[in-house]
């Protein structure tokens, strides 16, 4: 049951072959045995949880369920849901109990499903390793000894480790890919603005976008069903129709351009991550699809212009953590000032801090035209690069994440080498686009444990229902998105 | 250009985060390794390229002007921090929230 499909647990349901209660009972019964170990939930809340399994049973009783009534579902400690612990992986937000209910939230309510708990992140989801969460790192299921990625960490793992049948992620740039290529699942990021942001824990805001990580492409689009729609409390939202991001999964892939862009597979690349890609699209030219080379020269920009934008935005969004109306306030202070600088510099971890110095300074008087102004200049460039790459392909692919897992402890004290874990995945932030990670093999580490090797796959503006479809036929023909880890039956 | 840890005590201040002088080192070490990274960027020219701010040329939408919200107050103020210095009570006072006092 564990490794059902999305689609086969609907149907068990449907068919009164399992309840919902059920169904949640044995991922809480899993969470109970594993997590202790793994750290992939922060926050679980059982009665919430059976109340909604029961609830979601009533419903398909009276007969009518939504493909996801009584199915459980992760969500990362990013989205408010109302009643629950919402931290954001942050001492800052460790007493924080939602007033109200993300846009995301409310969604996977509308069509009951079932909250299965908050899941472990990043620190306001600023890193790619799961280790700035003030709850703790998150265990990589496939080797304990090494991270999942981050920031969505808890997520992924709880997806890979079979703790839940589906979760939540969300990507500013790169935090649903890099985690899936790391832990072996598919994971998606929509076009930005197709999920709303309302209730999701800002960061980047020009960035941010929430979107699935679950074990196929199947059942990323029938997540997508739930979690994309127009919003009108998000100003970013956009307006467009409902759509059905399974429509196109049965297609097949004859005559698909795959854009191949030689700056993501030129230095920097793992070996043996690189021989796994290209026996993946080695697969698709089986599968018919034509394979073009095209380039995006300012790949390699991508990442000085992200940390100037991306902490610009944080420091921003950031500033409303002052210790006045909700979050840490510090226990002694004598005035204002004080009460701020000691409730932040206690509230927020090492690489937040970091982040908000950065952005407060490259906006700081006189600095705005060398760093903001230029960095959303060649913002425009890379936005331009995949514009015209996308003159001769249907998708581009690539790496997600330059290597696979690695060792816990191994990059927390450089920064920089952490960031370039993104090298693949920040352009498509920043130009907007959507883009996802599908499992693609395996790469043997040195101490000759088998990890997780993620296919990227990126489309162009609200192309994701074509993504999957190119997704979901690799998977046809593969079965790397269902292996699981061993010894966690 | 290269920071000097008055430049990290003055954006720390700026950004509301007190630093003690050890931490103030450290930071220092650690953004100018960021910063010499986003220096990448000065070798390109971008002279006439219009900046990108969102990736979709959309504007802002615009509603009708009235009450689309209900006084949630009681539910917002439920989270409000501790106060402090002493107090384990909660920060807020009659529907207020408690700070110190900033004007005499």
């Amino acid at each position: 049951m564990i490794n059902s499909s999305l689609k086969a647990l609907g149907q068990m349901l449907a068919k009164k072959e399992v309840s919902s209660v059920e169904l949640t009972q044995t991922f809480l019964n899993r969470i109970d045995a594993l997590n202790p170990q793994i750290n992939a939930y922060i926050a679980l809340d059982k009665d919430k949880t059976l109340a909604q399994a029961k609830a979601a049973d009533v419903r398909i009783a009276a007969g009518n369920a939504a493909p996801l009534t009584g199915i459980p579902i992760a969500q990362k400690d990013i989205f408010c849901a109302n009643g629950w612990k919402t931290t954001c992986g942050s001492k800052m937000l460790a007493n924080f109990v939602a007033p109200y209910d993300a846009h995301v939230i409310s969604q996977f309510d509308a069509a009951g499903a079932v909250n299965l708990g908050k899941t472990n992140m990043d620190e306001f989801a600023m890193g790619s390793s799961n280790e700035t969460s003030y709850f703790g790192g998150v265990k990589n299921p496939w080797d304990f000894t090494r991270v999942p990625g981050g920031s969505s960490g808890g997520s992924a793992a709880a997806v890979a480790a079979r703790l839940c049948a589906a979760a939540t992620g969300t990507d500013t740039g790169g935090s649903i890919r890099q985690p899936a290529s790391l832990c072996g699942f598919t994971g998606l990021k929509p076009t930005y603005g197709v999920v709303s942001r309302y209730g999701m824990i800002a960061f980047a805001s020009s960035l941010d976008q929430a979107g699935p990580m679950a074990k196929s492409a199947e059942d990323c689009a029938l997540m997508m069903n739930v979690m994309a729609g127009f919003d009108e409390r998000d100003s970013t939202s956009l307006q467009r129709e409902k759509e059905d991001y399974t429509r196109d999964l049965d297609k097949p892939l004859h005559g698909l351009r795959v854009g191949l862009p030689k700056e993501f597979f030129a230095e920097g690349l793992d070996a043996n991550v690189g021989k796994v890609v290209e026996t993946a699209i080695a697969e698709y030219k089986k599968l018919g699809a034509e394979i073009v080379e095209v380039s995006l020269p300012n790949t390699g920009l991508s990442i000085p212009v992200y940390y100037v934008l991306a902490p610009a935005e944080a420091s921003s969004n950031l500033s409303r953590y002052d210790g006045v109306r909700y979050g840490h306030r510090t226990a002694e202070y004598d005035d204002l000032m004080e009460m701020y600088c000691k409730s932040r510099a206690e509230g927020f971890g090492a690489e937040v801090k970091r982040r908000i110095l950065i952005g407060t300074y490259v906006l700081s008087a006189g600095y705005y035209d060398a760093y903001y102004l230029k960095a959303q200049q060649i913002r425009r460039l890379i936005a331009q690069d995949f514009a015209e790459a996308f003159k001769h392909c249907d998708v581009i692919m690539g790496p997600a994440a330059p290597s696979t897992a690695f060792k816990a402890g191994e990059k927390v004290d450089d920064p920089v080498a952490m960031y370039l874990q993104d090298i693949y995945t920040i352009s498509t932030n920043l130009a907007g686009l959507p883009g996802m990670s599908i499992p693609a093999g395996f790469s043997a580490s040195s101490d000759g444990k088998a990890l997780p090797v993620g296919l990227q796959i990126i489309g162009n503006y609200f192309d994701e229902a074509r993504m999957l479809n190119v997704a979901h036929q690799y998977q046809q023909v593969t079965d790397w998105h269902t292996r699981m880890p061993e010894g966690l039956a | 250009m290269a920071l000097s840890i008055e430049d990290i005590k003055k954006i720390a201040h700026l950004a509301r985060i007190q630093v003690s002088e050890s931490e103030a080192s450290a930071t220092l070490t650690k953004l100018t390794g960021i910063m010499a990274l986003i220096e990448q960027m000065q070798a390109v020219d971008t002279q006439g390229i219009t900046p990108m701010s969102h990736s979709q040329d959309v504007v802002q939408r615009l509603r009708e002007d009235v009450v689309s919200k209900t006084n949630q107050r009681e539910a917002f103020q439920k989270v409000a921090p501790v106060l402090g210095n002493g107090s384990s009570e909660q920060a807020v006072d009659g529907g207020l929230y408690l700070v110190p006092k900033v004007i005499e």
